[in-house]
This record gives C-alpha cells, structure tokens and sequence, in this order.
C-alpha cells in the first residue's frame, strides 16, 4: 500500500507546485524548475554507475565463459579501463581530462569522433535502401510520395536550377515568343519545394503536433491524477 | 535609420543624447531586475526630440575631447563613430553615478541584474563615439521587486484551466458509466502477431526505447507496451532484448519486465543481462544495437520512445535480418524514417492513447475522449481564424474590425515562454 501511495503523492505534489511555479515569478517558485532540473542532472550522473555496473558485469560474464564473441567483450572492457585510466590521468596532469593537450582528448577526437562520424556517414545508404523501398510505385500514395519527393530533392539542390533553365531553352526553341529570361527567374523547382515544403507538409505536421500536445496533457494528467500507473511498474 | 539631413544635424553639432530613457522594474520576473529602454540618438537628431548634445560647445567648430581638438566629422565620419552606449547608475539623481554595463549602437535596451529589491536606483544612458559621449537626462528612480503573477502567461493559464476542466469532465463522466468507444490502433493490435510470429520462427524479441530518458513522456507511454510485451514473451517462452541508453529506462525496464514475468507465473525466466545499459552516446548506441540484431536476428522488433537520427540506421538493420517492426515516437522528424523502414508506425499521440488501447478501462478511456473534444474545436477555432486572415488578406488589410481581430487573436494564442 505505502508502496503505491507515497510515490503517487510525491508525483501529484510535485506536479502541482511545478505547475503552479510556471505562473509565478516570485521566489521560492520562480527558480524551482531549474533547482528540479539541477537535481535531475545530478541524480542522473550518479545513475550512470549503474549503467556501468550493467555493462562490466554483462560482459566479464561472457568473457568469464568464453561465450560467442567474447573478445568483442574483452575488446571493450580493455578500452573502458583504458579509457577511466587516460581520463583520470589528464585530470590530475592538465587539471581537466578536457584540456587540448590531455590524452583523453586524443582519444577523443582520433577515436571516438570518427567513429561516430562512419556511423553517421552510413545513414546515406541506409537512406537510400529505404527510399527505395518507400518509393516504389505500388499505389496511389506511393507514386504521390515519389513525385513530391523527387520535386523537393531537386528543388534543393542547384542542379534543379540548372534543370529548369534547360527546360527554358528548350520552351524558347519550340516557342520563340517565351521570354527565356523571365521563365528562368521563376525558378519553378525551388518554388513549387518550397509550396510543398510550407503548405501540405507544414500543414500536416502541425496537426501532429497539436495531437501529441494534446496526448502529451492528456497522458500527463493520467499520471498526476495517479490513473496511470504503469510507470511505477 | 539616420535621415541625410539627422547625419548632417549629427556631423555639425556632434553626437546627440539617447532621449526618452526609461527605467523601470523588469515585469513577470522575481525581482533584482531593471529595465532600461531609449531612443536611438540618430532618431532624436532626425526628430528634433532632444535639444542637440553641447550644441554651444561645438556650434560647428572643431569638438574638444580630451585636450586634444578633433577636426570636425563629415556625416558619414560622423555616423561611423557612434560606437554605442555606456550605462551609468547611482542610488542618487544628483551623484555618485558608475557605469555599470554598455550596449553596441543597435540596441536601445538594457537589463540591470544587479541590483537589490525595493532600492531606488537612477540611470543615465550616454551615447558614445570615437570622440564624443552624449549623456542623457537622470532617468528614475526605479525599484525592483518581485511578482506574484506572470502577466505574459495569462492565456497559458486561461488554456490549462479550459483543458483540465474538459478532462475531468470527461473522467467524471466515465466514472458515472458512461460509454467510450477506442477506434482500432493497427500498430498495437499487430503487436500479438510480431511476437507469434518471432515465437514460431524460434527467434528472440527487440525492444528499444531509443535515446529516451524517464522523464520523456514517450519513455512512460511506451512502458506498458514493455510490460504486454514482457507478460507474452513469458508466456511464449520467447527471449526478449531490452538494450538501453540511459540506466534509469534500464532500471526501469528491468522492474517492468521482471513483474510481468512474475504475473505470468515465469519468475524463472528472467534475466537481467538481457535488459542491460549499451552506452549513452547516440552513435555508439546505433553500432551496438546494430551489433545485437545482426547477431541474434531477431524475429520482431519493437521502437517505442525518443529517437533522433540514428533510427533509420537501426530500422533498417531491423528489415534487413527480416524481422516484422513496430514503431512509435513523438519525434517528428524520425516518423518519415521508421514509415519507410517498418511494417506499422503509431503516428503522433497513438503512442499515449496505448495505455488507454491495452487497459480499455473508463477512467483512461475518458482522458481520450476529452483530448477528441478538445481537438474538435481547435480544428474549428483555427478554421474560423484561417477564414477571418483570409478575408481579411482579401480586402487588403481594409476592415479595419477583421484585421484587429485576426492580429489580436493571433497574439493571444501565442505563448509567452519568457
């Protein structure tokens, strides 16, 4: 009972007085959302030796009994000590692990920047097996979704400026009376881009958002008001 | 913006004062605040608000600072060496006044955080050139001091009661029985047959939270999902794979899942090393969930929570192992991607309405019923404005009733966040 019931009534009064905090400036209220959020910060640093915890003893285990892969697990463990070690040493060395000249920041910026660099780098063909897929003419929508996308790709890239002045020549040597000039600064791939990236798109994305705003006070209630539970587990 | 004949007037008489400072207490803040507002010398030059600055000391001869004599400025000389402003304060209008800040010659405003509630203060704003400084009149005195109420937030507050009300309307009226319909949601009923189908092909389950934190609402929202889910895979004896980014969802995974397992009669069946923490870096968390599906293959995968631009790299792992996918976030940017790359998509709030889907109960059903009413007549009110701009953009702006009614209503539906 004391279970469910104190941390129902500490969530309910917390919302509350962050709620009411929100409309008035006056001190205590006016910096509580800062104070919450520094104490978020700082109980969320400390859990972060439980992650830790989580990740050692995963993979000694598997190191431990020679499990499929374990010297991916040794692999990162070596790399987790030598990491903790090359920190602690830039600390007491050059006061900050931070410092250009520090070890750590070797590490940093030789090993861990571009790894995530090639990690985001393959998001371009990961795009790419996907739009190809989503792309496919299979219905209706699909080829909808096809034309607007190949519209918006050209319109953002120069080479639909270049297109569209070819299109002028080429308007201009069926139908001399075109003014070339005049076709050309209409700059039809950019516009109609940005039509659909403005109107249709802007549209529908904002009605999402009202929908998630109106979720997101709608399932927040739930909690305050203790209806929704499942959080607690 | 300087006029010709405002740098002429500037270049004979030398840099004019800041005229109409103001000083006064910040509004809607907690205190230890002052304001400080002015006109742009160059506009009191141009505008003749102000008497020109030593106009008798310079009255068109060279200007004296410093001891040394500067020949006098062309206007355009003159306009170049207006630098900007130094702010002087004092507790007294008559002396003892210090600079305490300055500003670049494009801003006309300034805010003293230092200084102490319910003291009087006095400010001059001086402008300043190369050669010149123009001080204004002693502007004051002004006292800071708290408020209880923050003005700006009036609509905010109007809107919060209105919804709040509407909610507990309608959990109240769920309460007294009344009835609730849930339309179907595809991606959650497709959740039984993601976990039949992993189960026959002897495969484990994925479930990831993505970059989430607790106190994200898609994170909460998407804890019951773990539970059904958990409760399932107890049942079908099928492994289920929660790699996390952050040790609070971690913890709290693992909290949901072993209760479930515990409902479902398979205590046994728990094991934490399959809910365990990756690594909080985004790409680091992409590589290693990566890692996971390519090693395991799992037959169905779950992406419920916060995701930003690595979803797409995941997914896509997802599909090419042929796992069936389901996905959910709040994230707008990412649901393009995981449209693409999965086989069903909760769009928008549908990821908040699952607790509601799993657990039909009235109370929960009534919260839905209330966000329904309320959209219904955002969808009208923001009809009726669209209709209002519209004619008014017709008639070019010339009822003048319409246009202050549009630019009034459009104000008020802005929120004030500062």
């Amino acid at each position: 009972m004391l279970k469910r019931t104190v941390p129902l009534v500490i969530v309910f009064f917390t919302a509350v007085i962050l709620i009411i905090a929100f409309f008035i400036p006056h001190r205590p209220f006016g910096d509580l959302e800062s104070r919450f959020l520094n104490w978020t910060a700082i109980v969320g640093g400390f859990t972060l030796l439980l992650g830790l915890d989580s990740l050692t003893k995963h993979h000694l285990v598997k190191i431990w009994r020679r499990q499929q892969g374990w010297p991916y697990s040794l692999m990162l463990v070596l790399s987790l000590a030598v990491t903790v070690v090359l920190g602690l040493y830039s600390w007491f060395k050059y006061q900050s692990p931070f410092d250009l000249r520090a070890p750590f920041m070797w590490l940093y910026t030789f090993m861990i920047i571009p790894l995530q660099s090639t990690m985001f780098a393959s998001l371009a063909f990961f795009i790419f097996s996907a739009a190809y897929r989503a792309f496919r003419i299979r219905n209706f929508a699909a080829t909808l979704l096809l034309i607007a996308a190949c519209l918006v790709m050209i319109g953002n890239v120069p080479l639909g400026s270049t297109f569209w002045h070819g299109i002028g020549g080429f308007v201009h040597a069926i139908i001399p009376g075109v003014d070339v000039t005049k076709f050309a600064g209409l700059e039809g791939f950019a516009s109609v881009k940005d039509w659909l990236m403005s109107i249709p798109q802007a549209a529908a994305s904002r009605g999402i958002n009202i929908g998630l705003a109106l979720g997101s006070i709608a399932m927040s209630l739930r909690i305050i008001l203790g209806i929704e539970r499942t959080y607690m587990s | 913006m300087l006029t010709l004949s405002g740098l002429f007037l500037a270049a004979v008489i030398g840099l004019a004062p800041p005229a109409s400072v103001c000083a006064g207490d910040t509004p809607n803040d907690q205190g230890q605040s002052i304001s400080l507002t002015w006109a742009a010398p160059s506009e009191s030059v141009a505008g003749q608000i102000q008497p020109p600055f030593s106009s008798a000391e310079s009255g068109g001869s060279p200007v004296e600072s410093a001891g040394q004599v500067q020949p006098l400025a062309t206007p355009a000389e003159s306009a170049g060496s207006f630098i900007g402003y130094l702010i002087y304060r004092s507790t007294s209008p008559d002396s003892g006044f210090a600079i305490i800040g300055n500003e670049p010659s494009a801003r006309t405003e300034y805010m003293d955080s230092d200084v102490k509630d319910g003291t009087k203060y006095y400010y001059r704003v001086a402008a300043y050139g190369e050669t010149d400084t123009a001080e204004s009149a002693v502007a004051g005195p002004a006292v800071s001091h708290a408020q209880w109420f923050n003005t700006s937030r009036l609509n905010i507050l109007v809107m919060t009661i209105v919804i709040c009300a509407i909610f507990m309307y309608y959990i109240q009226r769920a309460r007294k029985g009344a009835k609730m319909y849930i339309r179907k949601i595809a991606g959650l009923d497709a959740i039984d047959d993601a976990l039949g189908r992993a189960t026959e092909m002897g495969k484990p389950i994925l479930f990831s939270f993505g970059l989430g934190y607790i106190t994200d609402l898609v994170v909460i929202a998407a804890l019951p999902l773990l539970r059904k889910i958990a409760k399932k895979s107890a049942e079908y004896s099928t492994r289920l794979l929660v790699p996390s980014s952050d040790p609070i969802v971690m913890s709290a995974a693992q909290e949901t899942v072993k209760e479930a397992y515990t409902e479902s009669g398979r205590p046994d069946f728990y094991s934490a090393d399959n809910i365990n923490f990756l690594t909080s870096d985004q790409f680091g968390y992409a590589a290693g969930v990566d890692g996971i599906i390519l090693r395991e293959k799992p037959g169905a995968i779950f992406w419920l929570g916060y995701f930003y631009a690595e979803s797409l790299i995941m997914a896509e792992t997802g599909h090419s192992v042929g796992a069936i996918q389901l996905a959910g976030t709040t994230e707008l940017t990412q649901l393009p991607f995981f449209v693409a790359a999965c086989d069903y998509t909760m769009i928008g709030e549908e990821i908040f309405a699952a607790s509601c889907y799993l657990r039909p109960e009235p109370i929960m059903l009534g919260t839905l019923k209330g966000e329904d009413f309320i959209r219904f007549w955002l969808i009208v009110l923001t009809a009726v404005v669209v209709v209002i701009g519209t004619v008014d953009a017709i008639a070019n702006h010339r009822i003048h009733f319409l246009s202050s009614l549009f630019e009034r209503l459009v104000a008020w539906a802005t929120p004030a966040y500062e």
